[in-house]
Protein backbone atom coordinates (compact mmCIF):
# COMPACT_ATOMS: atom_id res chain seq x y z
CA UNK A 1 0.00 0.00 0.00
CA UNK A 2 1.81 2.65 -1.27
CA UNK A 3 -0.55 5.06 -2.30
CA UNK A 4 0.21 7.89 0.14
CA UNK A 5 4.01 7.82 -0.23
CA UNK A 6 4.35 10.84 -1.33
CA UNK A 7 1.60 12.91 0.52
CA UNK A 8 4.60 14.38 2.77
CA UNK A 9 5.01 16.47 -0.80
CA UNK A 10 1.81 17.52 -0.24
CA UNK A 11 2.08 18.15 3.54
CA UNK A 12 4.88 20.78 2.92
CA UNK A 13 3.41 22.31 0.29
CA UNK A 14 -0.07 22.79 2.59
CA UNK A 15 3.11 24.14 5.33
CA UNK A 16 3.79 26.90 2.77
CA UNK A 17 0.89 27.81 1.50
CA UNK A 18 -0.11 28.26 5.34
CA UNK A 19 2.70 29.91 6.62
CA UNK A 20 2.56 32.99 3.56
CA UNK A 21 -1.05 32.84 4.05
CA UNK A 22 -0.38 34.10 7.86
CA UNK A 23 2.34 35.89 7.08
CA UNK A 24 -0.10 37.73 4.75
CA UNK A 25 -2.57 38.35 7.44
CA UNK A 26 0.45 39.89 10.19
CA UNK A 27 1.65 41.93 7.71
CA UNK A 28 -2.06 43.23 6.51
CA UNK A 29 -2.60 43.66 10.25
CA UNK A 30 0.87 45.42 10.99
CA UNK A 31 0.55 47.60 7.66
CA UNK A 32 -3.16 48.37 7.31
CA UNK A 33 -4.55 51.46 9.70
CA UNK A 34 -6.74 50.65 11.96
CA UNK A 35 -9.57 52.96 10.29
CA UNK A 36 -9.11 52.21 7.02
CA UNK A 37 -12.31 51.21 5.53
CA UNK A 38 -13.98 52.81 8.43
CA UNK A 39 -16.37 55.46 5.81
CA UNK A 40 -14.48 54.17 2.37
CA UNK A 41 -11.26 53.55 0.71
CA UNK A 42 -9.54 55.96 2.99
CA UNK A 43 -7.85 56.43 6.40
CA UNK A 44 -11.14 57.31 8.40
CA UNK A 45 -8.79 59.00 10.58
CA UNK A 46 -7.65 61.21 8.29
CA UNK A 47 -10.98 63.52 8.78
CA UNK A 48 -10.07 64.30 12.43
CA UNK A 49 -6.76 64.91 11.75
CA UNK A 50 -7.71 67.55 9.01
CA UNK A 51 -9.69 69.07 11.53
CA UNK A 52 -7.84 68.83 14.44
CA UNK A 53 -5.82 72.12 12.69
CA UNK A 54 -6.13 75.29 15.05
CA UNK A 55 -7.60 78.11 13.58
CA UNK A 56 -5.91 81.64 12.86
CA UNK A 57 -8.80 83.73 11.96
CA UNK A 58 -11.03 84.04 15.68
CA UNK A 59 -14.25 85.17 14.08
CA UNK A 60 -15.95 88.21 14.13
CA UNK A 61 -18.47 86.60 17.06
CA UNK A 62 -15.17 86.07 18.85
CA UNK A 63 -14.35 89.78 18.96
CA UNK A 64 -17.46 91.42 19.66
CA UNK A 65 -17.52 89.43 23.06
CA UNK A 66 -15.07 92.30 24.22
CA UNK A 67 -14.85 95.11 21.86
CA UNK A 68 -18.34 96.39 22.67
CA UNK A 69 -17.72 99.48 22.18
CA UNK A 70 -16.41 98.94 17.87
CA UNK A 71 -19.45 96.76 17.12
CA UNK A 72 -21.87 100.19 18.90
CA UNK A 73 -19.95 102.16 15.99
CA UNK A 74 -20.21 99.87 13.40
CA UNK A 75 -23.57 99.58 13.28
CA UNK A 76 -23.56 103.13 12.38
CA UNK A 77 -22.08 102.75 9.10
CA UNK A 78 -21.75 100.03 6.32
CA UNK A 79 -18.79 98.81 7.81
CA UNK A 80 -20.74 96.52 9.86
CA UNK A 81 -20.77 93.61 7.30
CA UNK A 82 -17.08 93.68 7.33
CA UNK A 83 -15.58 91.34 9.54
CA UNK A 84 -13.39 92.73 11.92
CA UNK A 85 -10.37 89.65 10.58
CA UNK A 86 -11.13 91.36 7.05
CA UNK A 87 -9.15 94.53 7.68
CA UNK A 88 -6.85 93.54 10.76
CA UNK A 89 -6.48 90.20 10.01
CA UNK A 90 -6.37 86.73 11.65
CA UNK A 91 -6.05 87.51 15.77
CA UNK A 92 -6.89 83.97 16.94
CA UNK A 93 -4.38 84.61 19.16
CA UNK A 94 -4.98 87.79 20.08
CA UNK A 95 -7.71 86.67 21.22
CA UNK A 96 -6.82 83.60 23.24
CA UNK A 97 -4.11 85.77 24.67
CA UNK A 98 -4.88 89.81 24.57
CA UNK A 99 -2.44 91.23 26.40
CA UNK A 100 0.56 89.43 25.04
CA UNK A 101 -0.36 89.71 21.08
CA UNK A 102 -1.32 92.85 19.95
CA UNK A 103 -2.81 93.78 16.25
CA UNK A 104 -0.76 95.34 14.21
CA UNK A 105 -1.05 99.56 13.11
CA UNK A 106 -2.58 99.16 9.73
CA UNK A 107 -1.82 101.69 6.86
CA UNK A 108 -4.74 102.67 5.58
CA UNK A 109 -4.03 103.73 2.10
CA UNK A 110 -3.15 100.49 2.04
CA UNK A 111 -5.89 98.52 3.29
CA UNK A 112 -8.72 100.89 2.02
CA UNK A 113 -7.58 100.84 -1.50
CA UNK A 114 -7.46 97.16 -1.92
CA UNK A 115 -11.63 97.51 -1.76
CA UNK A 116 -12.59 101.06 -2.91
CA UNK A 117 -9.56 101.94 -5.61
CA UNK A 118 -11.88 102.46 -8.49
CA UNK A 119 -12.14 99.53 -10.97
CA UNK A 120 -14.33 98.71 -13.76
CA UNK A 121 -14.20 95.07 -13.04
CA UNK A 122 -16.20 96.11 -9.59
CA UNK A 123 -19.53 96.27 -9.31
CA UNK A 124 -21.03 99.64 -10.28
CA UNK A 125 -22.90 100.24 -7.24
CA UNK A 126 -20.00 99.56 -4.90
CA UNK A 127 -18.08 102.85 -3.23
CA UNK A 128 -15.39 103.47 -5.56
CA UNK A 129 -12.57 106.37 -5.32
CA UNK A 130 -9.38 106.88 -7.61
CA UNK A 131 -7.14 107.47 -4.50
CA UNK A 132 -4.92 110.25 -6.04
CA UNK A 133 -7.85 112.32 -7.18
CA UNK A 134 -9.81 112.20 -4.33
CA UNK A 135 -7.13 112.52 -1.21
CA UNK A 136 -4.26 113.71 -2.68
CA UNK A 137 -1.99 111.40 -1.14
CA UNK A 138 -3.67 111.84 2.14
CA UNK A 139 -4.14 109.07 4.72
CA UNK A 140 -7.82 107.94 4.30
CA UNK A 141 -8.16 108.27 8.13
CA UNK A 142 -7.15 111.56 8.43
CA UNK A 143 -10.75 112.22 7.03
CA UNK A 144 -12.25 108.68 7.52
CA UNK A 145 -13.29 107.06 10.90
CA UNK A 146 -12.75 103.24 8.85
CA UNK A 147 -15.52 101.77 12.20
CA UNK A 148 -17.72 103.99 10.53
CA UNK A 149 -16.57 105.74 7.44
CA UNK A 150 -19.51 108.51 6.24
CA UNK A 151 -18.11 111.57 7.40
CA UNK A 152 -21.42 113.91 8.31
CA UNK A 153 -19.88 116.24 11.27
CA UNK A 154 -17.10 116.73 12.78
CA UNK A 155 -17.44 115.08 15.89
CA UNK A 156 -17.48 111.73 14.36
CA UNK A 157 -13.76 111.51 13.63
CA UNK A 158 -11.85 110.73 16.83
CA UNK B 1 3.18 23.46 15.76
CA UNK B 2 5.31 23.79 18.06
CA UNK B 3 6.61 27.52 18.71
CA UNK B 4 10.48 27.80 18.73
CA UNK B 5 12.67 30.49 19.75
CA UNK B 6 13.57 30.98 15.88
CA UNK B 7 9.74 31.50 15.35
CA UNK B 8 9.07 33.13 18.12
CA UNK B 9 11.70 35.80 17.33
CA UNK B 10 10.38 36.37 13.95
CA UNK B 11 6.65 37.01 15.19
CA UNK B 12 7.50 39.06 18.17
CA UNK B 13 8.59 42.31 16.37
CA UNK B 14 5.37 41.85 13.45
CA UNK B 15 3.20 41.39 16.63
CA UNK B 16 5.21 44.93 18.29
CA UNK B 17 4.56 47.29 15.21
CA UNK B 18 0.38 45.65 14.79
CA UNK B 19 0.25 46.47 18.58
CA UNK B 20 1.52 50.16 18.09
CA UNK B 21 -1.88 50.75 15.42
CA UNK B 22 -3.99 48.52 18.42
CA UNK B 23 -3.00 51.08 20.74
CA UNK B 24 -3.10 54.14 18.54
CA UNK B 25 -7.16 53.83 17.66
CA UNK B 26 -8.96 56.67 16.10
CA UNK B 27 -8.45 59.54 17.07
CA UNK B 28 -11.41 61.96 18.23
CA UNK B 29 -13.40 64.11 16.13
CA UNK B 30 -14.34 67.45 17.10
CA UNK B 31 -17.07 67.12 19.91
CA UNK B 32 -21.24 67.69 18.81
CA UNK B 33 -19.96 67.22 14.96
CA UNK B 34 -21.55 64.64 13.28
CA UNK B 35 -20.54 63.73 9.90
CA UNK B 36 -23.81 62.21 9.01
CA UNK B 37 -25.66 65.79 9.73
CA UNK B 38 -23.91 68.33 6.99
CA UNK B 39 -23.28 68.90 3.03
CA UNK B 40 -20.85 71.37 2.86
CA UNK B 41 -20.73 74.05 -0.37
CA UNK B 42 -20.64 77.57 -1.39
CA UNK B 43 -21.91 80.26 -2.74
CA UNK B 44 -20.50 82.41 -4.85
CA UNK B 45 -21.96 86.02 -6.06
CA UNK B 46 -20.00 87.33 -8.58
CA UNK B 47 -22.57 90.46 -8.50
CA UNK B 48 -21.05 91.35 -5.16
CA UNK B 49 -17.60 90.44 -5.59
CA UNK B 50 -14.87 93.52 -5.54
CA UNK B 51 -11.74 91.59 -6.15
CA UNK B 52 -10.14 92.34 -3.47
CA UNK B 53 -8.20 89.96 -2.96
CA UNK B 54 -8.53 89.64 0.77
CA UNK B 55 -10.44 85.87 1.34
CA UNK B 56 -7.11 84.96 -0.84
CA UNK B 57 -4.73 86.14 2.04
CA UNK B 58 -6.94 84.97 4.46
CA UNK B 59 -6.90 81.83 2.97
CA UNK B 60 -2.94 81.26 2.89
CA UNK B 61 -2.82 83.20 6.64
CA UNK B 62 -5.57 80.34 7.58
CA UNK B 63 -3.87 77.69 6.04
CA UNK B 64 -0.13 78.49 5.63
CA UNK B 65 -0.62 77.69 1.59
CA UNK B 66 2.90 78.63 0.13
CA UNK B 67 3.91 81.91 -1.67
CA UNK B 68 2.76 81.32 -4.97
CA UNK B 69 0.58 78.67 -4.76
CA UNK B 70 -3.31 79.09 -3.84
CA UNK B 71 -6.27 76.81 -2.53
CA UNK B 72 -8.31 79.85 -3.71
CA UNK B 73 -7.79 82.65 -5.73
CA UNK B 74 -9.93 85.55 -7.40
CA UNK B 75 -9.66 85.71 -11.47
CA UNK B 76 -10.42 89.14 -13.58
CA UNK B 77 -12.08 88.32 -16.52
CA UNK B 78 -12.34 90.61 -19.79
CA UNK B 79 -15.35 89.96 -22.20
CA UNK B 80 -14.59 91.69 -25.46
CA UNK B 81 -18.59 92.66 -26.25
CA UNK B 82 -19.86 89.64 -28.08
CA UNK B 83 -16.96 87.49 -27.85
CA UNK B 84 -18.32 85.04 -25.05
CA UNK B 85 -15.62 82.06 -25.95
CA UNK B 86 -12.76 84.19 -26.34
CA UNK B 87 -12.61 85.85 -22.61
CA UNK B 88 -8.85 87.32 -21.29
CA UNK B 89 -8.29 86.03 -17.81
CA UNK B 90 -6.05 87.57 -15.37
CA UNK B 91 -4.98 86.31 -11.87
CA UNK B 92 -1.79 88.10 -10.64
CA UNK B 93 -0.57 86.33 -7.44
CA UNK B 94 -3.78 85.10 -7.56
CA UNK B 95 -5.41 88.72 -6.79
CA UNK B 96 -3.66 88.60 -3.40
CA UNK B 97 -3.32 92.03 -3.53
CA UNK B 98 -6.28 93.02 -4.95
CA UNK B 99 -6.58 94.38 -8.36
CA UNK B 100 -5.28 98.22 -8.35
CA UNK B 101 -4.47 98.56 -12.17
CA UNK B 102 -7.22 99.31 -14.53
CA UNK B 103 -8.61 96.43 -17.35
CA UNK B 104 -8.68 96.52 -20.47
CA UNK B 105 -10.99 99.09 -22.45
CA UNK B 106 -14.38 98.44 -23.27
CA UNK B 107 -16.58 95.23 -22.74
CA UNK B 108 -17.73 93.56 -19.35
CA UNK B 109 -14.85 93.12 -16.78
CA UNK B 110 -15.83 91.15 -13.82
CA UNK B 111 -14.32 89.53 -10.80
CA UNK B 112 -14.47 85.48 -10.42
CA UNK B 113 -13.32 83.78 -7.00
CA UNK B 114 -12.36 79.78 -7.24
CA UNK B 115 -11.56 77.61 -5.44
CA UNK B 116 -12.02 73.64 -5.19
CA UNK B 117 -15.64 73.03 -5.76
CA UNK B 118 -16.11 69.87 -3.51
CA UNK B 119 -17.30 67.96 -6.32
CA UNK B 120 -19.85 65.34 -5.17
CA UNK B 121 -18.44 62.89 -7.97
CA UNK B 122 -14.91 64.21 -7.57
CA UNK B 123 -12.94 63.69 -10.85
CA UNK B 124 -9.77 63.74 -8.37
CA UNK B 125 -10.42 60.98 -6.09
CA UNK B 126 -11.47 58.48 -8.52
CA UNK B 127 -8.42 58.70 -9.84
CA UNK B 128 -5.93 58.22 -6.58
CA UNK B 129 -4.71 55.32 -7.01
CA UNK B 130 -3.99 54.70 -2.86
CA UNK B 131 -6.65 56.71 -1.33
CA UNK B 132 -5.19 59.28 -0.10
CA UNK B 133 -7.95 61.54 -1.32
CA UNK B 134 -11.55 60.96 -0.27
CA UNK B 135 -14.83 62.40 -0.45
CA UNK B 136 -15.73 62.79 3.39
CA UNK B 137 -18.87 61.86 4.40
CA UNK B 138 -20.57 65.29 4.80
CA UNK B 139 -19.32 65.96 1.07
CA UNK B 140 -15.98 67.69 1.79
CA UNK B 141 -12.79 66.30 -0.27
CA UNK B 142 -10.12 65.94 2.00
CA UNK B 143 -6.31 64.86 1.50
CA UNK B 144 -4.59 62.34 3.54
CA UNK B 145 -1.65 63.85 4.20
CA UNK B 146 0.69 60.64 5.69
CA UNK B 147 -1.12 58.25 2.78
CA UNK B 148 -0.37 60.79 -0.23
CA UNK B 149 2.60 59.48 -2.10
CA UNK B 150 2.70 63.24 -4.14
CA UNK B 151 2.38 61.31 -7.47
CA UNK B 152 0.52 64.44 -8.99
CA UNK B 153 -2.35 62.25 -10.53
CA UNK B 154 -5.33 64.13 -9.22
CA UNK B 155 -3.43 67.54 -9.78
CA UNK B 156 -3.90 66.52 -13.03
CA UNK B 157 -7.90 65.22 -13.05
CA UNK B 158 -9.06 68.42 -11.44
CA UNK B 159 -10.79 70.06 -14.06
CA UNK B 160 -10.98 73.05 -12.09
CA UNK B 161 -7.36 73.30 -11.37
CA UNK B 162 -7.78 73.59 -7.85
CA UNK B 163 -4.83 71.33 -7.06
CA UNK B 164 -1.18 71.75 -6.20
CA UNK B 165 1.91 69.72 -5.36
CA UNK B 166 3.22 71.31 -1.88
CA UNK B 167 6.43 71.95 -2.45
CA UNK B 168 7.30 71.49 1.56
CA UNK B 169 5.67 68.40 2.04
CA UNK B 170 5.53 67.00 -1.85
CA UNK B 171 2.32 66.04 -1.19
CA UNK B 172 -1.17 67.35 -3.46
CA UNK B 173 -2.99 69.88 -1.31
CA UNK B 174 -5.95 71.78 -2.14
CA UNK B 175 -8.39 73.77 -0.05
CA UNK B 176 -10.42 71.69 2.66
CA UNK B 177 -13.12 74.18 3.00
CA UNK B 178 -11.38 74.98 6.35
CA UNK B 179 -12.01 71.84 7.42
CA UNK B 180 -10.89 72.53 11.13
CA UNK B 181 -13.48 75.80 11.48
CA UNK B 182 -16.24 74.13 9.99
CA UNK B 183 -15.95 71.41 11.98
CA UNK B 184 -16.02 74.05 15.35
CA UNK B 185 -18.98 75.56 14.15
CA UNK B 186 -17.14 79.06 12.58
CA UNK B 187 -17.19 79.61 8.94
CA UNK B 188 -14.21 79.15 6.54
CA UNK B 189 -11.46 81.67 6.66
CA UNK B 190 -12.44 83.28 3.20
CA UNK B 191 -16.00 83.64 3.61
CA UNK B 192 -15.09 85.02 7.78
CA UNK B 193 -13.10 87.80 5.90
CA UNK B 194 -15.49 88.49 2.56
CA UNK B 195 -15.86 92.35 3.07
CA UNK B 196 -19.01 92.36 0.53
CA UNK B 197 -20.59 88.98 1.13
CA UNK B 198 -19.56 87.35 -1.98
CA UNK B 199 -18.80 84.23 -0.33
CA UNK B 200 -21.14 82.49 1.63
CA UNK B 201 -20.52 78.72 3.17
CA UNK B 202 -23.62 76.44 2.69
CA UNK B 203 -24.83 73.40 4.42
CA UNK B 204 -26.87 71.96 1.87
CA UNK B 205 -28.26 69.59 4.61
CA UNK B 206 -29.37 72.41 6.67
CA UNK B 207 -33.00 72.75 5.94
CA UNK B 208 -32.67 76.69 7.65
CA UNK B 209 -29.91 77.44 5.90
CA UNK B 210 -30.55 80.60 3.78
CA UNK B 211 -28.64 79.07 0.48
CA UNK B 212 -32.05 76.86 0.05
CA UNK B 213 -34.14 79.99 -0.54
CA UNK B 214 -31.10 82.06 -2.41
CA UNK B 215 -31.10 78.93 -5.09
CA UNK B 216 -34.44 79.01 -5.10
CA UNK B 217 -35.00 82.54 -6.48
CA UNK B 218 -31.98 83.27 -8.50
CA UNK B 219 -29.94 81.96 -11.85
CA UNK B 220 -27.11 79.83 -9.98
CA UNK B 221 -24.37 77.89 -12.09
CA UNK B 222 -21.85 75.58 -11.48
CA UNK B 223 -18.48 76.05 -13.15
CA UNK B 224 -18.09 73.00 -16.33
CA UNK B 225 -21.57 71.32 -15.51
CA UNK B 226 -20.71 69.28 -18.53
CA UNK B 227 -18.14 67.60 -17.03
CA UNK B 228 -20.47 66.47 -14.55
CA UNK B 229 -18.51 66.45 -11.37
CA UNK B 230 -21.69 67.20 -8.97
CA UNK B 231 -19.85 70.88 -8.05
CA UNK B 232 -21.27 72.36 -5.08
CA UNK B 233 -19.19 75.81 -5.40
CA UNK B 234 -22.85 77.55 -7.07
CA UNK B 235 -22.25 81.33 -8.84
CA UNK B 236 -24.58 83.87 -8.86
CA UNK B 237 -25.14 86.33 -11.82
CA UNK B 238 -22.12 84.17 -13.42
CA UNK B 239 -21.19 85.23 -16.81
CA UNK B 240 -21.00 82.68 -19.89
CA UNK B 241 -17.64 83.52 -20.62
CA UNK B 242 -16.60 81.75 -17.05
CA UNK B 243 -14.26 78.58 -17.58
Amino acid sequence: MNRFKDTEHLIRLAAVIVLALIAFVVLRFALVPRSFGQYGHYRGAAIAETAARPVAFAGHQTCEACHTDVVDLKKQGKHVVVACEACHGPLAKHADDPGSVQPKKLDTMVVCTRCHEANSAKPSGFPQVVTADHSGGLACDTCHQPHRPKIETEEVKK
Amino acid sequence: MDITRRRLLVLMPAAAVAWKYVLAGTPEASPNYRLTDHWWGMLMDITKCIGCGTCVRACAEENDVPDGYYRTWVERYHRDDWKIERPEVESPDGGKHGYLHEPAEGGKNFFVPKLCNHCAESPCTQVCPVGATFDAPDGVVLIDKKYCLGCRYCIQACPYGCRFLNPKTNTAEKCTLCYHRITKGLTTACCEVCPTGARQLADLKNPKDPIHEFLRTHSVQVLKPHMATGAKVFYNGMDGSVR
